[in-house]
């Protein structure tokens, strides 16, 4: 009796059931841990996430907390280095890297009108990899001798000689992460070469398709050469290698070369996406097609090859000959060339559009802007003679923190934003969203601005103790951070409240929007696309490309 | 081609969370093992049992299917393409390791003995030190093995590269026998191929005995003994790998599975096994032979 009722439920949450392999999910806990649906996934992949990201969050809230004033206050400076350590950790792999695969997997096929992604089952496991790795990097903070204290970056000997027992479940963890990221890499191309509707070129493809297409790529370069970095970290701590040791004829700097080499082309695997989002967004509340379609693409191709070639620029101090501190500068300023080439095409596209400021659209002005920031200082930063300067200060925190966080996390909200009514079919509430847009961007901006000042003053990182001369803006600073934190709090009750008790959408969202995701019903219904769109269709969607 | 509506998306699935439990308990387990961890390695065995079962369930499960003809071209075609990329993620992971060995070589040995504007690393640290490669003596010999000599590039490496190379002939022989229809070629192919393999693997084996009882060339022999380990045991683990996935092939062969037009699984598994091969040929001439 009950199961009739159930099945007849799905019928009826469903819109798509033409065949018996049609039927909606599955009910209760089991249809999470086994699903198969690039919807669900997507789903876990974000609520992950954002997970990651309060957890990492409340670390940073440690730390400035810490930082509010000079002198020892909470925390001894071992656990202080863990908490920074953990936190880089943390938002890079568990909480960035993450909501863009989540992002794709919702996403890339509803933008292709393919009907899943390419490997499904795979899918699967990429996704529930995660939380168990994450809880192997977590549990680090209980062991005995403290989670490791080296930097994200984990420079050896930090972190071979000099680091603590729980190292090796670290590396273990980043195995596991490396392994679930270059899954759904090979996922995201095999879908978009595979699954695009038969009727869609290349180069209709819609942005965000585009730079994930390129990002998947950067991902399968980059990720096994990280497995290969912890892989010599894991013999040299445990099996008498001497990779990272002079003493064997090893080369502590090859570590960083070797992890750089896969660092830096990671730091455009956080922003290619990025740039996809704002991309979409842009023509959407400007009215008018992208500017410069294809010279887009060009330069994400462009971007992702340069960035195999300026590892460099991260090490300028750490002894390297003459010519290759040149080399790797001027290949570091190269990379403004495509750079400009996006940013100058997202302020043409806005050029005398018919512009409205609803929140997605807020937050992708505020992405380009300030993202536009900590390119400049990225800039300064790849100048090698101005980086004897700047190396390893406050400087190069604000920096990152500028393409990190107001960057990468700013496209990421303003993405949520954006199709989170196509998810759930629902409206957030427009006024409470501005008030939460206003109160993080200006927070956000109280917090990191000042770290420039600190930085050029000469402030280091990773201390947490600093002499009285920087108390002032490490003061503003912090109260920033708090309200920044804060603003969190809002964000979750307004995501809630959407999922919850926001008014029911159409399909169409945002009337000015195109793309296949558009065409379909909000919520979007669990299978969508079981017939590829036509030509017709396809160009209808796609002519904010201008063609 | 079939609509693409036949597109076979799978129902829910327990193997992937299995495979997730598996990867904890046996990564976790070794972790914890390190640290004279009983529990650790209990763990370990557990996640490694779990692993195995997940691989014969899903993999078993995907033949099944496979057979059924639940897959048309366009699956068949996504399989293609994850394969291809799977195995260059694998060349970009032994990328990182042949880069150290060409760094090793070209830069920190060199620097260490002085080379370029380095003159005081070499005087403050270890004036003794010379820069010869391959390098028997590390700069400072207390904390490592110094061994006696090193394993020759025209013996045993050089026979292996032969069988390997063979190897993928006998293998392209199957391959050819498959689209020909003729099943006694493509079974006897494989059965030459497995073979192969296993001299392979057996010679490696004896190679590494003679290294750690006469030559005292081990793991812990400075940064030559490093490179040399890691790159020819992450090669031998994958032709371990490599000639496992043949059995299964050949298995499968018996049981008359595969088409002429139709064999994703037995290319699968050639793809992998020529770029073990080409590996080796790396090997053989950057740590053996140069």
């Amino acid at each position: 009796m009950s199961t009739t009722t159930t099945d007849l439920q799905d019928e009826i949450d469903t819109h798509a059931s033409h065949d018996d392999h049609h039927h909606g999910p599955e009910k209760g806990l089991m249809r999470w841990v086994k699903t198969t649906n690039h919807k669900d996934i997507g789903t876990l992949y974000i609520w992950f996430a954002f997970t990651m990201l309060l957890i990492g969050g409340a670390m940073a809230m440690y730390i400035r907390a810490e930082l509010f004033q000079p002198g020892m206050q909470f925390f001894d400076p071992q656990f202080f280095n863990q908490m920074t350590t953990l936190h880089g950790l943390i938002m890079v792999f568990g909480a960035i890297m993450p909501a863009f695969v989540g992002l794709a997997n919702w996403q890339i096929p509803l933008m292709i009108g393919a009907k899943d992604m390419a490997l499904p089952r795979m899918n699967n496991w990429s996704f529930w990899i995660l939380p168990f790795a994450g809880a192997m990097l977590l549990s680090t903070l209980f062991m005995e001798g403290g989670a490791p204290a080296f930097g994200w970056t984990f420079y050896a000997p930090l972190s071979t000689t000099f680091a603590p027992d729980s190292t090796d479940f670290f590396i273990f963890a980043i195995h596991m992460l490396g392994f679930s990221s270059i899954m759904g890499a090979i996922n995201v191309i095999a879908t978009i070469m595979n699954m695009r509707a038969p009727d869609m070129k290349l180069m209709d493809m819609p942005l965000f398709v585009w730079t994930w297409f390129i990002t998947a790529f950067l991902l399968i370069a980059a990720m096994p050469v990280l497995a290969g970095a912890v892989t010599m970290m894991l013999t040299d701590r445990n099996f008498g290698t001497s990779f990272f040791d002079a003493a064997g004829g090893g080369d502590p700097v090859m570590f960083q070369h070797i992890f750089w080499f896969f660092g830096h082309p990671e730091v455009y695997i956080m922003i290619l996406p990025a740039f996809g989002i704002v991309s979409q967004i842009i023509p959407t509340f400007a009215r008018k097609p992208l500017f410069g379609y294809s010279s887009m693409v060009y330069a994400t191709a462009s971007i992702a090859l340069l960035s195999f070639v300026v590892w460099g620029h991260h090490m300028f101090l750490a002894g390297m000959p003459i010519g290759g501190q040149l080399y790797f500068m001027y290949a570091t300023i190269l990379i403004s060339v495509p750079t400009g080439v996006k940013v100058f095409n997202w302020i043409t596209t806005m050029w005398r559009g018919s512009m409205s400021f609803e929140t997605p659209m807020l937050w992708a002005v505020a992405f380009v802007i300030l993202f536009t920031i900590g390119g400049f200082s990225g800039l300064m930063l790849g100048i090698a003679p101005a980086d004897i300067q700047y190396q390893d200060t406050y400087f190069v925190v604000a920096h990152f923190h500028y393409v990190l966080v107001t960057g990468a996390l700013f496209s990421i909200i303003a993405a949520v934003f954006y199709w989170l009514p196509k998810w759930c079919g629902r409206m957030y509430n427009e006024k409470l969203a501005k008030v939460h847009f206003w109160w993080a961007v200006i927070s956000v901006n109280v917090l990191f601005f000042p770290q420039h000042f600190l930085g050029l003053a000469g402030m280091p990182r990773r201390i947490p103790d600093y002499s009285l001369q920087f108390a002032d803006f490490n003061m503003i600073s912090s109260i920033g951070g708090f309200a920044f934190g804060a603003s969190f709090i809002l964000l979750t009750y307004i995501i809630v409240d959407c999922i919850r008790n926001g008014k029911p959408v159409n399909g169409r969202v945002w009337e000015s929007a195109k793309g296949l995701e558009w065409s379909v019903d909000s919520p979007a219904p669990y299978h969508t696309f079981d017939t590829p769109p036509t030509r017709k269709q396809i160009l209808e969607e796609t002519s904010h490309i201008g063609h | 081609m079939q609509s693409r509506s036949d597109y076979f998306v799978p129902d829910g699935s327990y193997w992937p969370i299995l495979g997730s439990i598996g990867m904890a308990a046996l990564l976790g387990g070794f972790a914890a093992s390190l640290h004279d961890s009983l529990v650790g390695t209990i763990s370990m065995i557990l996640g490694f049992g779990i692993i195995i079962f997940m691989l014969f369930g899903w993999i078993g499960q995907v033949i099944n299917e496979s057979e059924t003809g639940t897959y048309n071209l366009q699956v068949d075609k996504s399989f293609r393409i994850g394969m291809g990329w799977f195995i260059f993620s694998e060349v970009m992971f032994f990328a990182a390791f042949f880069g150290a060995l060409f760094y090793a070589r070209q830069l920190s040995v060199p620097w260490l003995a002085g080379e370029g504007n380095n003159f005081w690393t070499g005087e403050n640290l270890w004036p003794e030190f010379k820069s010869v490669w391959p390098l028997i003596k590390m700069p400072d010999t207390t904390n490592f093995t110094v061994p006696k000599g090193i394993i020759e590039a025209w013996e045993i490496p050089a026979i292996n590269t032969l069988t390997l190379l063979t190897s993928g002939a006998t293998l392209t022989y199957a391959h050819w026998s498959l689209m020909d229809e003729n099943r006694s070629g493509l079974i006897g192919g494989l059965i030459a191929t497995i073979i192969l393999g296993v001299i392979f693997l057996g010679l490696q084996a004896f190679e590494y005995i003679e290294a750690y009882q006469h030559l005292d060339l081990k793991l812990t022999s400075g940064i030559y003994g490093s490179t040399f380990f890691m790159l020819t045991g992450f090669h031998g683990l994958h032709v371990t790998l490599g000639t496992i996935m043949l059995i299964v092939i050949l298995m499968r062969a018996i049981r008359g599975h595969f088409k002429k037009d139709r064999h994703f699984g037995f290319e699968a598994v050639a793809w992998y096994w020529h770029f073990v091969d080409v590996v080796w040929l790396g090997l053989f001439i950057v740590v053996y032979w140069l």
